[in-house]
């Protein structure tokens, strides 16, 4: 046969459907055109004697396949040539023989005897290669055959093969769902594999076969989780979202507790609650948490395996792959305990950085995470912040995250960066952004009035989509407090004239006819230029001049009656059926006629009633009922083959089930696990100790002296166990993230009060083994040699951890009471003393220096005080002295009754805190009012939020009796009015105390002039600018008297001024000196303005708050 | 007959020629369909509704909207699913724009977008969508390390070698072997050379072992690595992402790292890389080499590498910490309602660079519609304005911190339209040698398990990622 005219025909005339390639090769195409020559180069090619003839043939042949064209009338010519020795020729036969053995059972059905001989093959790749090749020809009636051929291959020798049968088993699976049972057989031997080359594979058969036989994972539980971290990626993927699915059926719901003790606010006691379902409904569970808490009070303890899935899972987070990552990031979401999801933030936000498809994805699941645990993702905030070079999608999601993630205390900065977005030339992003501003609106309630002022600004934008998304928002925004904001409705009355989009001008109409009588006098005018228009408008546009004509009838029939009956008179006759069936409606709702019966009586009560303000929710919410990460959840709609995830068990199923007979990872002893368990602890203790050795010295002391505590945690015994086992797994992990958990577990004391003692008790315990340790080197060194058994003997320890530790810890205690004090503790208590006294230098040199304030008072007191503490003498000095300036507002700390006879007030010195620049000076004043002395005054267990700081004052060693001595401490409160936790203690005594600054504390006064003044407010427009109109207060209408007022309400300094009618006033906040400036502008008859300018708008709207009430009372 | 009954006695002959087996299991299973004999008649169509696989067809679209490549890892699926997405893509504007999972009435669409080409997944049942997306960007990265670029042309020249790829990339649906190592034992890479020999000697691209890595417990490693010099280099990149507003304050900042390997050692080694400062690193990802407990526990590097090309490690410095922006830029830009014109004004400064020079600096700026023309002159590099595209690239080259580049001009506006209310973001592109912003450094390069001497490097890079100027 002649090549050359092979290839001319090349890729011509190779469709079977009659459409000819002219596309690809138009020159050939047109000569081979003729139907029934088609393929017949091919063909010889084919049968030719020449390997490279044939190969050329074959690389035409799967070309034709990847095209998407029909080569199956070659399907006898091809397989002439598996014989060919050539191998690339064979490869791809073979790759035509999978393509079009279906279509062609009757030959591929031959082959069968050959495939089982392969089966037998003495070479592992071949047994695979040969299974995958029977199971890929998709012929119904080999079923039988392929059935046989994996069942054997499950139990081959090779794992590679072991792998293939399980690929093998869902093809089997999809060509017959009759053979099920003998497949569930085959799964659960090969579940039992031990490699990792196995484990992916058949999990993944196992979830497309028979996902609901959660009861065949049970022996093979551990094993899955001890081998995950070396499975293939993409096996990873499936046995983690197989693992969430039967840890949920399986184990109870770790966040219990955590759940109750938010709604019950007691703390104290139902810390370790009942097993209610968190994802209940709030109020039904309050009902029966109530009577179930007190009826079964059953302590929570994380089943071993529950720990042993998060902690095997953990480091998968590191993993290159996305899918991977996301998959351990939802199994934490739906499985750890609260405290422990943060970890998965940092992985999801690093995934950010990747393709920006994988931003889609992980940015939809972030939105729907930050909806619940929203501090999870509060540190990153900046890592949603939108570039312009984003694709719209992506910067819609970010909007999304930001908006979830707005607080109080970051609605500032995130109001600021949206002002940077609305000036976006994405059109789609500004609506976005406008919308994402009016759920803030409306989620903040102090940012509501900024943000209203910034939209309303916004109707003046030149662009009318932003114009027209405005409208919208503010109209949703008005509906919650209207009568406040009626000339913000005249404004945009005036816009019908101008904006053209139908759904702004609906809204506005609706607006002025909800809101008429708060505009009588425009609102007829508006219908009047409406009524022109009528027939030019849309149908929505329509519908609401219908609405608001009928609306006004009711209210001011006078002025519009004729109005209203010309309008329904064009509605009657409109295109729309929609229209006038609306027309005809109201016209018989509102004229009275005499056949219009009952209902005309209540049309005001149709129209006029009160709407409930729209809630303005995030599309993400509720959304995590989906498995996160999941199609379905991307969808937010159940897609075919998706697995629910159940809810949480009431009691957990028996934990016995997961015992494997000869476990291996439980064979050490006893001995030699409590060994290693030593080992591990100075790991902790080490880096621990860099956090907080005084702390643990300080509650060492402590329980030295109260007996209290120590019973306390006897009492929580399997409480601080289960945290001790905790901390033990984790023990390996970088010190930061212990640091962090440290963290953590202090904002879990903070809302349980008795955990405390607990938490104190554990590292007590554990300094005490450190100071063990420190002796026994040896089992250091054994543990570092034999590495590798720790990952399996890891598992085993947590395990036997639970069911010893409890004795353990007994025992630790005995030996501790045995040992009366150790040695070093008290070298340190002492050291600690001598620390406090250099403080106390130091709080004590500076202080003449710098300050240009006049001799502050309780500087010399807190010196007084110091002097006291050191000298230990009962020389009191004068205390009465120290009384507050009378300016100063006090406030209550400690109420007499209540501190058992010491009682303490604080006030806000005003005077800048030496020690530190950025805190708020507190003076604090200690009466003891008891008949006994009070001894070792001083502040303990400080609890903040984060980025907030307290300098304690000095420890008050000695108040006697009816005697008074005041402290200086120092808070750095971080621009919020968040309060600062802390206890109060005396030698006896614990009190749980907070301070919470009024926002006028949290500045400090700056010296402006006029013109500074006046520069800087130019620069803090917009939404940073806030005014507010009232009237003055009778006694207060004279300069001295407001300026008196504005400076008790808020530490600032007066700026010079011009004019007699203004006071302005400037300060900056402490912490971040951002400026405050002050503006009151006085009018006739006490009229006035305030305007506060501040980049901070929080601390600005609460300013003005403060500021409206100290003028107006 | 005579002839695959000769091959039978080979195969019991020499077992140890294993790669030439393989494929010839395939023949004798073949030849013996054809001369087997007996035909059966009688076959229903095999068409289940319940579908098990995870990824069931595939199709590569260009940017025109052609399909030219599709392949089916079960049924076939008519392209005219793909119509869905089509339109998805039409009511998208931009191809970044066009959503990357899409619903149908039996299917779902998911599809990623590189390299000017859309690879689009057709699914039927639940699968995690980033699974999805991660193997089909895998496959595109598979497409580039295999033919240098992943383009329409590249693929169509090498249609058959893509196809092998893909069947070996995915059994049933489910990913099989996607690392590169082990699918270059497989298929061959083309190489100008080797086809020249092979249409000389009847040679093939399909490799003549089997691939071995699968069985072993390190896929990633192929077997019997020799090489003449061993040596293993190392590149630190990092690409510095910020957010820089009007006034010059950092909004954020961050630092995306990544080492990039080549090794080319002999045998199985074994590597151990430690760095000077490992705490930088708190927030890392790993190539599935690397041993995670090492890490956890001594802060070092341990892996066995793969072959050639891989990426060891990304890590992410995060905005909580102080990231070094390394130029400041001074920019003005107006746009007057009289004489429809613009001024621009932009000066660029070193401030945080370590004492290296800044190279390679590229300022781009997206500008508004309304700007028709910019006529500018700049001190240093040149500059160019695309009038479709609206952009406007100034290619400065090396900055000199004696005298400033800067640019200035006047911008021409088209008349009777309203002046852009946003001043165009301005995205920098530097690059800064031997130096990592981050501090990071490497101490130390050990290898175990062979006994040679490997020639090692290090490379550092700082580049800007997105780093972008508010105006």
């Amino acid at each position: 046969m002649s090549a050359s005219s092979a290839f001319n025909d090349e890729k011509g005339g190779s469709s079977s459907v009659g459409e000819p390639e002219y596309g690809h090769d138009p020159a050939s195409g047109g000569i081979f055109s003729s139907d029934y020559k088609r393929h017949d180069d091919l063909k010889e090619m084919l049968d030719s004697n020449k390997d490279s003839l044939k190969l050329e043939a074959m690389k035409r042949i799967v070309a034709m396949i990847a095209r998407g064209k029909n080569a199956s009338d070659l399907f006898p010519a091809v397989v002439k040539n598996v014989a060919c020795k050539n191998i690339e020729v064979k490869k791809l036969v073979y790759v035509y023989l999978v393509r079009y053995a279906e279509e062609q059972q009757d030959l591929a059905l031959l082959s069968i005897s050959t495939f089982q001989r392969g089966l037998k093959d003495p070479n592992q790749l071949i047994r695979a290669s040969a299974l995958r090749v029977l199971s890929s020809i998709r012929v119904t009636i080999i079923v039988p055959i392929m059935m046989l051929a994996i069942k054997e291959a499950a139990s081959d020798m090779s794992p590679y093969v072991r792998k293939t049968a399980a690929h093998a088993i869902p093809k089997l699976y999809s060509l017959d769902p009759e053979q099920k049972d003998q497949l569930i057989e085959v799964i659960e031997k090969l579940l039992a594999d031990k490699t990792t080359l196995v484990a992916g594979s058949v999990v993944m058969a196992f979830e497309e076969v028979c996902p609901e036989r959660i009861d065949l994972i049970h022996k093979n539980y551990r094993k899955l989780c001890n081998l995950l971290i070396d499975v293939e990626e993409w096996g990873q993927v499936v046995i983690i979202n197989m693992l969430t699915r039967y840890a949920r059926t399986q184990f109870l719901n770790p966040n219990i507790n955590e759940s109750l003790l938010e709604e019950g606010g007691s703390g104290d006691k139902t810390f370790y609650g009942s097993d209610e379902d968190e994802d209940e409904d709030e109020e039904e569970k309050e009902k029966k948490a109530e009577v179930a808490a007190m009826a079964k009070r059953k302590p929570y303890v994380m089943d071993p395996d529950h720990r042993l899935l998060l902690r095997n899972t953990k480091p998968l987070l590191q993993s290159r792959n996305a899918a991977v990552v996301m998959a351990v990031a939802q199994l934490y979401f739906h499985l750890a305990p609260k405290a422990e999801v943060g970890v998965i933030a940092k992985a999801l936000v690093r995934l950010l950085r990747s393709h920006s498809e994988v931003q889609y994805v992980v940015l939809q699941n972030v939105a729907t995470m930050s909806i619940k645990r929203r501090g999870m993702f509060e540190p990153y905030l900046k890592s949603f912040y939108i570039r312009s070079t984003d694709p719209t999608q992506i910067k819609v999601l970010k909007l999304e995250v930001l908006t979830n993630l707005a607080n109080e205390t970051n609605i500032s900065t995130i109001l600021r960066e949206f002002q940077t977005y609305i000036k976006s030339m994405d059109k789609d992003f500004v609506a976005a952004t406008i919308q994402a501003i009016g759920r803030c609106a409306t989620n903040i309630s102090e940012v509501r009035d900024t943000c209203l002022n910034g939209l309303v600004q916004l109707l003046s934008n030149r662009d009318e989509l932003v114009v027209a998304e405005s409208v919208v928002v503010i109209k949703k925004l008005l509906q919650m407090q209207p009568e406040k904001h009626s000339d913000i409705i005249k404004h945009m009355a005036k816009l019908t004239d101008n904006i053209q989009v139908p759904m702004a001008r609906a809204s506005i109409l609706w607006l002025i006819g909800e809101y008429c009588e708060h505009v009588p006098k425009i609102a007829p005018d508006v219908l009047r230029k409406m009524a022109k228009s009528f027939t030019n408008e849309e149908d929505i546009v329509k519908l609401q001049i219908i609405n608001l004509a009928a609306k006004l009838y009711l209210t001011n029939s006078k002025q519009t009656k004729l109005l209203t009956q010309y309008v329904l008179n064009l509605a009657k006759y409109d295109q729309n059926y929609d229209i006038r069936d609306r027309a005809r409606f109201i016209r018989q709702l509102i004229v009275p006629t005499e056949k219009s019966g009952a209902l005309s009586k209540y049309a005001k009560k149709l129209f006029l009633a009160l709407k409930p303000a729209p809630v303005l929710e995030s599309p993400f919410k509720d959304r995590d009922h989906f498995q996160l990460g999941s199609l379905s959840h991307l969808l937010n709609a159940k897609a075919g083959g998706y697995q629910e995830l159940p809810d949480w068990p009431e009691a957990a199923p028996d934990p016995s089930v997961r015992n494997v007979e000869v476990p291996e990872w439980t064979k050490c002893s006893s001995r030699e696990k409590r060994k290693e368990k030593k080992v591990e602890k100075p790991f902790y203790t080490d880096s621990e100790g860099e956090s907080g050795p005084t702390e643990s010295a300080d509650s060492e002391s402590d329980s030295a002296t109260g007996s209290e505590s120590s019973s306390g945690s006897e009492e929580s015994g399997s409480g601080s166990e289960s945290e001790e086992s905790k901390e033990a797994s984790e023990s390996e992990e970088e010190e930061e993230e212990e640091e962090e958990e440290e963290k953590k577990k202090k904002k879990k004391d903070l809302k349980k009060p008795v955990q405390e003692s607990e938490s104190e008790q554990s590292s007590e315990e554990e300094e005490r083994k450190h100071q063990r340790k420190s002796k026994p080197r040896k089992s250091e060194s054994e543990s570092e040699s034999d590495e590798d058994e720790e990952s399996e003997s890891e598992s085993s320890q947590s395990e036997s951890e639970d069911s010893e530790s409890e004795a353990e810890v007994k025992k630790k205690k005995k030996l501790a009471e045995s040992k009366p004090p150790p040695k070093p503790v008290k070298k340190e208590s002492k050291k600690e003393k001598k620390e406090m006294s250099l403080l106390d230098l130091d709080d004590f040199e500076p202080a003449p220096s710098p300050q240009v304030t006049p001799v502050n008072t309780f500087l010399s007191n807190s010196l007084v005080t110091d002097l006291e503490g050191l000298s230990l003498s009962d020389s009191v000095l004068s205390p009465a002295t120290i009384a507050p300036s009378s300016t100063l507002k006090s406030y209550e700390l400690l109420h007499r009754i209540t501190g058992e006879g010491l009682s303490v007030e604080y006030c806000f010195s005003r005077q800048p805190f030496s020690p530190d620049a950025n805190m708020v000076a507190v003076q604090m004043q200690f009466t003891n009012n008891a008949s006994s002395d009070t001894k070792n005054l001083h502040i303990e267990d400080v609890k903040l939020q984060s980025g907030m700081r307290v300098k304690e004052f000095p420890e008050i060693e000695l108040l006697p009796a009816g005697e008074t001595a005041t402290a200086v401490m120092g808070i750095d409160f971080c621009d919020s009015t968040q309060a600062a936790n802390f206890q109060l203690c005396t030698h006896t005594r614990k009190f749980f105390v907070s301070i919470q600054p009024p926002v006028g504390e949290l500045m400090r006064p700056v010296f402006l002039t006029e013109n500074e003044f006046k520069k800087e407010q130019g620069q803090l427009m917009g939404m940073n600018e806030i005014t507010e109109k009232l009237t003055l207060d009778v006694k207060c209408r004279n300069e001295h008297t407001i300026v008196q007022r504005v400076t008790t309400a808020a530490n600032l300094s007066r700026v010079p001024c011009g004019s007699d009618k203004e006071c302005r006033f400037a300060g900056r906040t402490v912490t971040s000196g951002s400026l405050v400036l002050v503006t009151v502008a006085t009018k006739e008859e006490g009229a006035a303005q305030l305007t506060v300018n501040c980049e901070k708008m929080v601390i600005g709207t609460m300013l003005v708050k403060d500021i409206l009430q100290a003028l107006t009372q | 007959m005579n002839q695959s009954q000769g091959f039978f006695k080979d195969i019991q002959i020499s077992c140890l020629v294993v790669g030439w087996l393989l494929s010839n299991t395939a023949s004798i299973i073949l030849s013996f369909r054809v001369w087997g004999g007996q035909s059966m008649t009688d076959s229903a169509p095999s068409w289940f509704f319940y579908s098990a696989e995870m990824i069931h067809s595939l199709f590569l679209i260009n940017h025109l909207g052609d399909i030219f490549l599709e392949k089916h890892w079960k049924s076939v699926i008519s392209r005219s699913v793909c119509d869905y997405f089509f339109e998805a893509r039409e009511k998208a504007v931009d191809p970044e724009n066009v959503p990357p999972v899409l619903q149908t009435p039996h299917h779902y669409l998911i599809s990623i977008y590189r390299g000017k080409l859309f690879f689009l997944s057709v699914i039927q049942t639940e699968v995690p969508p980033l699974f999805v997306i991660e193997f089909l960007h895998r496959v595109a990265d598979t497409f580039q390390d295999y033919f240098g670029e992943c383009s329409e042309s590249v693929i169509t020249d090498n249609l058959v070698i893509v196809y092998e790829l893909l069947e070996e990339m995915l059994d049933n649906g489910f990913p099989l072997a996607t690392e590169s190592n082990v699918l270059k034992e497989m298929i061959r890479p083309p190489n100008i050379l080797r086809s020249v020999v092979n249409t000389l000697t009847g040679g093939s691209n399909v490799g003549e072992t089997l691939p071995q890595g699968q069985l072993s417990n390190i896929p990633w490693r192929r077997a019997g690595v020799k090489y003449a010099n061993n040596e293993a280099y190392f590149d630190v990149t990092e690409e510095i992402d910020a957010i820089v507003d009007k006034s010059g304050t950092t909004v954020s900042a961050e630092i995306q790292g990544v080492i990039e390997a080549c090794v080319k050692l002999s045998g199985m080694p074994d590597l151990t890389m430690s760095f000077m400062n490992p705490r930088l690193l708190d927030d890392v990802s790993f190539h599935p080499c690397v041993r995670f407990r090492r890490w956890e526990s001594e802060r070092v590097l341990s892996f066995i590498p793969p072959d050639g090309n891989f990426t060891l490690m990304t890590y992410h410095i995060s905005s909580q910490n102080l990231v070094a922006i390394p130029v400041y830029v001074k920019q003005s830009i107006n746009f007057f309602e009289a004489g429809s014109c613009g001024r621009l004004d932009i000066t660029i400064g070193p401030k945080q660079t370590m004492g290296k020079t800044v190279e390679d600096l590229k300022v781009t700026i997206h500008m508004p519609k309304a700007v028709l023309n910019a006529n500018l002159t700049a001190t240093q590099g040149n500059y160019t304005y695309d009038c479709t595209t609206k952009m406007l690239v100034w290619d400065i080259g090396k900055l000199n911190p004696q005298k400033l580049p800067n640019l200035r001009g006047s911008l021409s506006m088209q008349t009777g339209v309203p002046n852009p209310e946003e001043n165009p973001s301005l995205n920098i592109d530097l690059k800064i040698q031997q130096l990592a912003i981050s501090g990071l450094k490497v101490s130390r390069l050990d290898m175990y398990g062979e006994k040679y001497k490997p020639f090692k490097g290090v490379k550092y890079v700082t580049k800007a990622g997105k780093f972008q100027v508010r105006t």
